[in-house]
């Protein structure tokens, strides 16, 4: 494995810690010790499957403590794309940066290992297992070679709470009896457990009712306000709107538009989305400065 | 299927999600929760249990012979090797996976130890096991490794397994012991008696007093810890009652084998050695399985290989370990196996062995798509499979009313899980 290693995403980590209460609207990101590099950085990204082409020449900048949001028709290749940083499938062509350096995403383990954290459409928990064993699934701590049970019911127990996820009765249920929304509660659970310095949404409200999908939201704030890098899939563009600091546009495979939420309205993205381009705002494959501050989400 | 099937209210909700044991904190709460996990069909080992309190009411009817020391203890050797294949099954089982060689790669391991002990200058008896437990282990292995890289499915590559082993078998006691008609006989004395053999009376005791003693402080520090922790745990009654029940079932059993069972003059009494070597695997296994990073994702990918793959799991190690284990676990029933004849013979049914094995998983709760059992249910399917074979023999009744009973048990169980289930889903 040619990844960097935990040991090297670990003095970045107390970077973010070291970066406390810095409010998410009013400043650009916080940055880690490495200057102005983003966190995540794709160059020319291709993925194909078989003759079909889900992915070209994607160009895309994430930073910490921003959320980007990924919108696109359905197909669109958000998912392929997020499966792509997932280590789930790797990229055909192009290169993957992290901190600057190039890594190879080989497999889920490559991405955990530098702290990526996915919560899949197709929720990836198992159906036998309980809520904590799910949330622990690959990374469960042992003592006295034992699984530490205690250990993870309450951490488990804690960050639900955390997350306001009140609906289920017993941590101890196994997944398969939850509903749809309590599952993706669970699994967005499971990534913020993970300690995540990139955490990858997809459409974490489609299953949701009002209240679950506040909550997702006031979560995915509350990620970024920790100096967490998030991209959020969604289809609804009141959730983009919402919590998003920058939008990334998605059609047939290709990146057409990439740039402040500020520079878009919902029917320039709907635009972006169906045509390719709009006259609100042109559509460029470039990446605007990354610089620019991320002006919207005091709106809120 | 019933279509008025009752609203289900909050307590019964919750008591279908998940194990008294986590989330009861008295002992009204636990008999509620514990008796609504039983009616949808999540009440673990009781069903089994049930079933085998059933037939063997059935047998002592018929037969007062059949629940007399002497049975029993007849029993106990009977079931030990059928029970222990069952639990080498469950390993491969619970991933969704089976493996039908080890029926008979765990009787070639066991021609290797008798090979190591044929005198005049017999190998140390421990070396001779090691080799017994190694064979089908590596074979497991070798198994393992052509199903995960070359993603053959299970069924046909240990099919292969069995073909292969039985070529094994036949060839390898030929030169084991030539000119001897195909048997190879078991000189060690000490394996000769882990099924033939005893324990001394008072030794019965200890060792059922030290195990009662050990289960019982095991679960009793686990309560500890999760109230310390603030977490829900049993009621030290219900934990007690579980400890007395421990001790009751062992107390019977120790009586039992302490009883003479000898003819006439001869006494012969004390517990089984097997039942030692039964319990150990039990535990060991038990508690990789249960406690250990290894079962947890045993489980996870018998539920859900994607999410386990997607959580950072090696799949094709878990895989192949669990191929290994059920060598190795078969490994412990060969050697059960050539102690229960003395000798091995190269007409060892290994093809059906291994179909008895799985239907004791599967009678045991053990689902064929993975991700669900245990084994202790494997141990207690396993013993019904023996119960009727050793009840049918005490009638005098052959082996055709055997087959059958055993496949009306076995359908009957997957039958009652299922429907248990449905009901539970649909309401
Ligand atoms: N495993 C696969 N094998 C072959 N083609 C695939 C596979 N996964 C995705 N594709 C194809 O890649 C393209 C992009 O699919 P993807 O799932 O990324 O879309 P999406 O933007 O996530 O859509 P949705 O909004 O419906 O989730 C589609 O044309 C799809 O058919
Ligand atoms: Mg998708």
């Amino acid at each position: 494995m040619t990844t960097p290693s935990a040991d090297d995403a670990r003095p970045a980590t107390a970077g973010r810690a070291a970066a406390p209460e810095s409010g998410p609207s009013d400043s650009p990101p916080a940055r880690g010790q490495n200057g102005d590099q983003p966190l995540l950085r794709l160059v020319g990204v291709g993925k194909n499957f078989g003759p079909v082409r889900a992915l070209t020449d994607i160009n895309l900048d994430v930073t910490l403590g921003q959320v980007t949001a990924l919108v696109g028709d359905n197909g669109a290749g958000k998912s392929t794309l997020i499966k792509t940083i997932a280590g789930i499938w790797p990229q055909d062509h192009g290169e993957i940066l992290w901190e600057g350096r190039p890594v190879r995403l080989h497999s889920p383990k490559d991405a955990a290992g530098l702290g990526i954290a996915t919560v899949y459409q197709d929720l990836a928990l198992a159906d036998n297992l309980d809520i904590v064993q799910n949330m622990f699934l690959g990374r469960e701590p042992v003592k006295h070679w034992a699984l530490d049970e205690t250990t993870m019911e309450k951490e488990a127990k804690r960050t639900l709470a955390d997350l306001s996820v009140v609906t289920v009765r017993s941590v101890r249920q196994p997944v398969g009896s939850l509903s749809g929304g309590q599952r993706q509660a669970v699994a967005v659970a499971r990534a913020v457990l993970r300690q995540a310095r990139l955490v990858v949404l997809d459409e974490p409200t489609a299953a949701l009712g009002v209240t679950q999908t506040r909550v997702v939201l006031d979560l995915i704030r509350r990620l970024k306000s920790q100096n967490i890098a998030v991209i959020v899939i969604s289809h609804n563009l009141n959730d983009v709107m919402a919590v998003a600091d920058r939008v990334a546009v998605l059609r047939l495979g290709q990146l057409v538009s990439v740039g402040p939420l500020s520079q878009y309205d919902a029917q320039s993205i709907v635009e972006l989305m169906t045509t390719g381009t709009s006259g609100r705002r042109a559509a460029a494959g470039s990446e605007p400065s990354s610089q620019q501050p991320a002006g919207s989400s005091s709106e809120h | 299927m019933s279509t008025d099937v009752e609203q289900p209210s909050e307590a019964d909700e919750a008591a279908a999600i998940a194990a008294p044991e986590v989330i009861a904190n008295t002992l009204g709460e636990y008999v509620k929760i514990w008796w609504t996990r039983v009616r949808s069909g999540e009440s673990g080992a009781l069903p089994v249990i049930l079933g085998l309190v059933v037939i063997v009411v059935y047998f002592q009817a018929r037969s007062s012979l059949f629940l007399s020391a002497g049975n029993l203890v007849n029993l106990i050797e009977q079931a030990a090797w059928i029970v222990t294949l069952g639990m080498a099954e469950v390993f491969v089982l619970l991933l969704g996976e089976i493996d039908l060689s080890i029926g008979y790669t765990s009787v070639i391991g066991s021609v290797f130890t008798c090979w190591l002990l044929v005198p005049p200058d017999p190998a140390p008896w421990p070396l001779a096991v090691l080799v017994g437990l190694a064979f089908p282990a590596v074979f497991g292995l070798i198994e393992g490794v052509i199903i995960t890289r070359l993603r053959l499915p299970s069924f046909v590559v240990t099919l292969a397994g069995q073909l292969a082993g039985l070529g094994l078998l036949l060839a390898i006691i030929n030169i084991a012991a030539p000119g001897s008609g195909g048997t190879i006989r078991l000189y060690s004395s000490v394996l000769n008696d882990i099924e033939n053999g005893a324990m001394s009376p008072l030794a019965g005791w200890i060792v059922m007093a030290a195990a009662v003693a050990l289960g019982g402080a095991l679960m009793i520090t686990r309560d500890n810890r999760r109230r310390a922790g603030g977490l829900a745990a049993p009621p030290a009654s219900v934990t007690w009652l579980k400890v007395a029940a421990m001790a009751v079932a062992g107390v019977v059993v120790v009586l039992i084998g302490n009883t003479n069972r000898g003819v006439g003059l001869v006494v012969v009494s004390g517990v089984p050695w097997v039942i030692l070597v039964v319990l150990v695997v039990l535990v060991a296994w038990s508690f990789l399985l249960g406690r250990t990073r290894f079962g947890r994702y045993v489980y996870a990918i018998g539920g859900n290989a994607e999410a386990a793959r997607r959580a950072g799991i090696n799949l094709s190690r878990i895989r192949v370990l669990a191929f290994v284990l059920a060598g190795l676990t078969a490994g412990v029933m060969g050697i059960i196996y050539a102690s229960q004849l003395g000798s091995v013979s190269s007409n060892v049914p290994g093809g059906q062995n291994v179909l008895f094995a799985v239907a004791a998983a599967v009678i045991g709760g053990t689902s064929l798509f993975g991700g669900r059992g245990t084994m202790l249910g494997a141990v207690l399917g396993g013993l019904i499979v023996a119960v009727i074979y050793n009840g049918l023999q005490l009638l005098g009744l052959g082996a055709s009313p055997q087959y059958i009973w055993t496949a009306v048990v076995l359908l009957a169980a997957v039958t009652i899980d299922t429907v248990a289930r449905r009901s539970r889903t649909s309401a």
